[in-house]
């Protein structure tokens, strides 16, 4: 806790903590004030349209990942394993079923809310669909399905976007009536939409902060605090405006006075190496991971696992002029929505805008639709810029699969290229 | 006599599908001039190809018989093999003969193979084939359509012919009579396991994939009369068994035939589902490419890489135990395979509630030892005559 303290000193982050908590309070209330929830996915998340309904949104990968922080994960692992789930499978899956069985018990210690709809947004992971499946096993709820498909030649065509919006309006807004009681407001929506994109604004004026000398934040590490709310449930809200709004003043103001970004040891004072990352982070070990970069003077200045709930630093924006169609849009855009020529082009615009030293994967276990075809990523990524590109793998949530030695080895030596690259010269 | 053409057609099925040169693929494109597009597992409408003058061509891997060289330097460790093999294909020039290669949706290896497919070779056709997880006509049906257009113009770029109605109802009657054969065996084989060996079974179909459909029709219609007419296939006291889990990444014949050996009849499988991907003959008489769409939406077999919706997960499997008379399952699917294994425990529930036996192993299409699950069906197959007998 101490630890985190010197993290979280920023007044954006004490506002995302108590954000935060109090969502999970008022889950944790479900049940006695009558609030109902919905259960549903990170990537391509109706956050909005199940405010929209006054629902509360519930994300199990978060809750895995919150488990693994809290050194959870192994037991609930276990435990789903125990029960017949492979060892070769997601551990985020794995990881829900166990914390299920241990009474469901979310990340401020008390007890999540049974879901009212499990509302299975199925974009960019196969993963999810047999999840959802497992989860209709678990709980006696209405199960709603809305099935994005995936940008395989590289763009969104109109059958694509006609198919996410037909299903929105014929499935999900009736299913959500359903679950609420309540009826579909589409002037509530398109005000919910405006703040999306105020939000959406001020995250990537964030994310490109990392462009400057030396970047005021880390884009990974760092990142996956600030994409926290815009990810989960406060898409749409004005809490999230007055978040991001907030987080972008701090952030411009470390630019100003030329700071680095805050670390786990503090405030990095020199910064050697920029990289940009591809994949998830690993949770079970995040602080010791993250000081492997800072200790180095590492910082991630862009990353990809940043843009799993949402792609906005190319332009997209929540639009509430066109409600259902941008929903449509965000869905189909989510990074691994984008088949793996798009990724490339991506990392590679990354390594040139962000002028990083390297692309570093971090290949997780856990998950194909990343993992699958990163090591081709890399080359082609190393092939177009030039720059030095590593490889290490860890997993999600699952501590098995996470050897400390073998990832700082394999960083170290990984540096060192970079710096054998400079000529010796250092930053 | 008979015997011996059984096993001629047996061994020149195996021959096909062993060749990793495809020299009957080019054979075929030098005889017709016309274009040969690969699909990978499940399944792909190739009555399509076939109406566009275009060779369907199943790549199912590299099996037990491709050393991989390349291909570990694509795939982590912990990534199925089917992708690195087929990829050492491609890399190793084996798949030249290909204008292309189709990637069903369904599962994310496969997914974004497909992406690596446009790097690692431009100049063909690489379309990642997404199909509905909706099944509504006016919405996942029009999508899958949609899908459909797109594919037929991509093959009429690369030169095939333009869609025409009437050569797709034909070619539906075609790919109707090989599915309806296909079936036929299977019924054969549920009545009569000791007619219809998996490991013979498993070589035609396989090849099937690869034959041009006339072709297979002939091949297979022959071999299902001289079965059927074969006296000297007698019965024996084996355990009927429905083998689940092996819908992609297929195992090595060595292992159908260990588990054959072990004690097991396998009266139902999933191997090679394109030819039984849409259950019933599909209607020749309306629109041809609305007659492909609502098969897809409504005729499909059950799988892992379909949502299964209000359905309960494995209820499909429990009907099939039962129509095929069989006394337990074995779970064989590929290590590190998604769809299969987070499926698994759905379908155990399942058919656990059913009162079913059940075994379950994993294995790789590279596999070459068989020691142990041989130890183990064989085990599963001696406790069911076992407990049967009581
Ligand atoms: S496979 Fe990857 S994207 Fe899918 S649920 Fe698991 S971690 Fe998430
Ligand atoms: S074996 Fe399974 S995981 Fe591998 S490509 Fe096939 S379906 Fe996907």
């Amino acid at each position: 806790m101490s630890e985190e303290k010197q993290v979280f000193k920023d007044d954006s982050q004490l506002r995302q903590k108590t954000m935060i908590a109090d969502h999970y309070s008022r889950l944790a209330a479900a049940p006695d004030t009558g609030e109902k929830s919905v259960y549903t996915f990170v990537p391509g998340n109706l956050t909005e349209l199940i405010r929209n309904f006054d629902l509360l949104p519930v994300l199990p990968e978060i809750n895995a990942l919150q488990s693994a922080m809290r050194g959870k994960s192994k037991e609930y692992i276990a435990a789903a394993e125990r029960e017949g789930h492979s060892e070769d499978v997601c551990t985020y899956v794995k990881c829900d079923v166990g914390m299920k069985r241990a009474g469901n018990v979310g990340p401020t210690g008390e007890r999540l809310p049974d879901p009212d709809l499990l509302l299975l947004s199925y974009t960019g992971c196969f993963t999810f669909m047999k999840w959802f499946e497992i989860l209709k096993q678990e709980y006696d709820c209405p199960v709603t399905m809305l099935h994005v498909p995936y940008q395989g030649e590289g763009e969104i065509t109109d059958s694509m976007r006609k198919y996410v919006v037909d299903q929105i309006k014929q499935k999900i807004i009736p299913a959500l009536e359903k679950a609420s009681g309540k009826k579909f407001d589409i002037d509530k929506l398109r005000e919910q939409l405006r703040r999306s994109a105020q939000a959406e604004d001020d995250l990537v004026a964030v994310l490109e902060s990392a462009k400057n000398r030396p970047s005021p934040i880390d884009a990974y590490f760092g990142g996956v605090y600030y994409i926290g709310p815009i990810f989960t449930a406060f898409r749409g809200t004005e809490q999230a405006v007055d978040y991001y709004r907030l987080l972008n003043q701090e952030i411009q103001e470390r630019v100003r006075l030329g700071k680095g970004p805050v670390t786990p040891d503090g405030e990095m004072k020199e910064e050697r190496f920029r990289l940009v990352v591809e994949g998830p982070p690993n949770w079970t070990n995040f602080r010791e991971f993250w000081k492997m970069f800072s200790e180095e003077g590492a910082v991630c200045v862009a990353s990809s696992y940043t843009k799993v709930g949402g792609v906005y630093d190319t332009g997209f924006r929540h639009d509430p002029d066109r409600p259902l169609e941008s929903l449509a849009e965000y869905c189909l855009g989510c990074y691994t929505n984008l088949n793996l020529p798009s990724r490339v082009d991506t990392l590679e615009r990354y390594v040139r805008e962000y002028q990083a030293d390297g692309l570093l994967v971090n290949s997780i276990k856990s998950c194909n639709s990343f993992s699958a075809g990163q090591l081709m990523m890399l080359r082609e990524v190393g092939d177009r810029t030039g720059v030095p590109c590593g490889f290490v793998e860890s997993d999600l949530v699952d501590p098995r699969y996470f050897s400390g030695s073998n990832i700082k080895n394999r960083l170290e030596s990984y540096f060192q290229m970079i710096e054998q690259k400079r000529g010796g010269v250092q930053v | 006599m008979s015997a011996n053409r059984i096993l001629e057609l047996v061994e020149s099925a195996e021959e096909t599908y062993r060749d990793m040169s495809l020299a009957s693929v080019k054979a075929w494109k030098e005889k017709t001039g016309g274009l040969a597009i690969g699909f990978m597992p499940i399944y792909v409408p190739r009555e399509l190809l076939h109406a566009q003058g275009v060779l369907p061509v199943g790549i199912m891997g590299g099996g037990d018989d491709l050393e991989i060289i390349r291909g570990d330097a694509y795939y982590q460790s912990y990534i199925c093999h089917i992708p690195r093999s087929t990829i050492e294909l491609g890399l190793g020039g084996q798949l030249d003969c290909l204008d292309g290669m189709l990637f069903p949706a369904i599962c994310d290896v496969i997914r974004n193979l497909s992406g690596m497919w446009k790097f690692e070779f431009p100049e063909k056709l690489s379309r990642y084939l997404d199909v509905p997880q909706d099944f509504t006509p006016e919405m996942g049906g029009e999508f899958y359509k949609s899908e459909l257009l797109a594919l037929i113009a991509d093959l009429e770029k690369r030169g095939a012919r333009p869609y025409d109605k009437e050569a797709l109802r034909a070619s539906i009657r075609l790919f109707n009579e090989l599915g309806g054969i296909v079936r036929d065996l299977y019924a054969l084989r549920r009545a009569s396991p000791w007619k219809v060996p998996t490991a013979e079974l498993y070589c035609l179909q396989r090849a099937a994939t690869i034959w041009p459909v006339e072709e297979a029709i002939t091949i297979l219609r022959e071999y299902h009369e001289l079965v059927l007419a074969d006296e000297t296939r007698t019965p024996m006291d084996q355990a009927r068994v429905v083998l689940a889990g092996s819908f992609c990444e297929q195992p090595p014949l060595g292992l159908i035939k260990t588990l054959e050996r072990s004690g097991c009849y396998i009266v139902d499988d999933d191997f090679i589902q394109v030819h039984r991907w849409i259950t019933r003959s599909l209607d020749v008489e309306g629109d041809p490419l609305e007659a492909l769409v609502n098969g897809f939406l409504f005729d499909a077999m059950a799988s892992p890489t379909r949502y299964c919706g209000d359905k309960t997960k494995g209820t499909e499997l429990v009907t099939r135990v039962e129509t095929a008379g069989a006394e337990g399952v074995l779970f064989c699917a590929p290590s590190f395979c998604d769809p299969a294994l987070l499926d698994q425990p759905m379908a155990v529930a399942s058919i656990e509630k059913a009162g079913i036996p059940w075994t379950a192993f994993r294995y790789s299409e590279n596999n070459g030892q068989f020691q142990v699950i041989r130890e183990q069906a064989g085990t599963f197959a001696d406790s069911i005559k076992l407990w049967s007998g009581v």
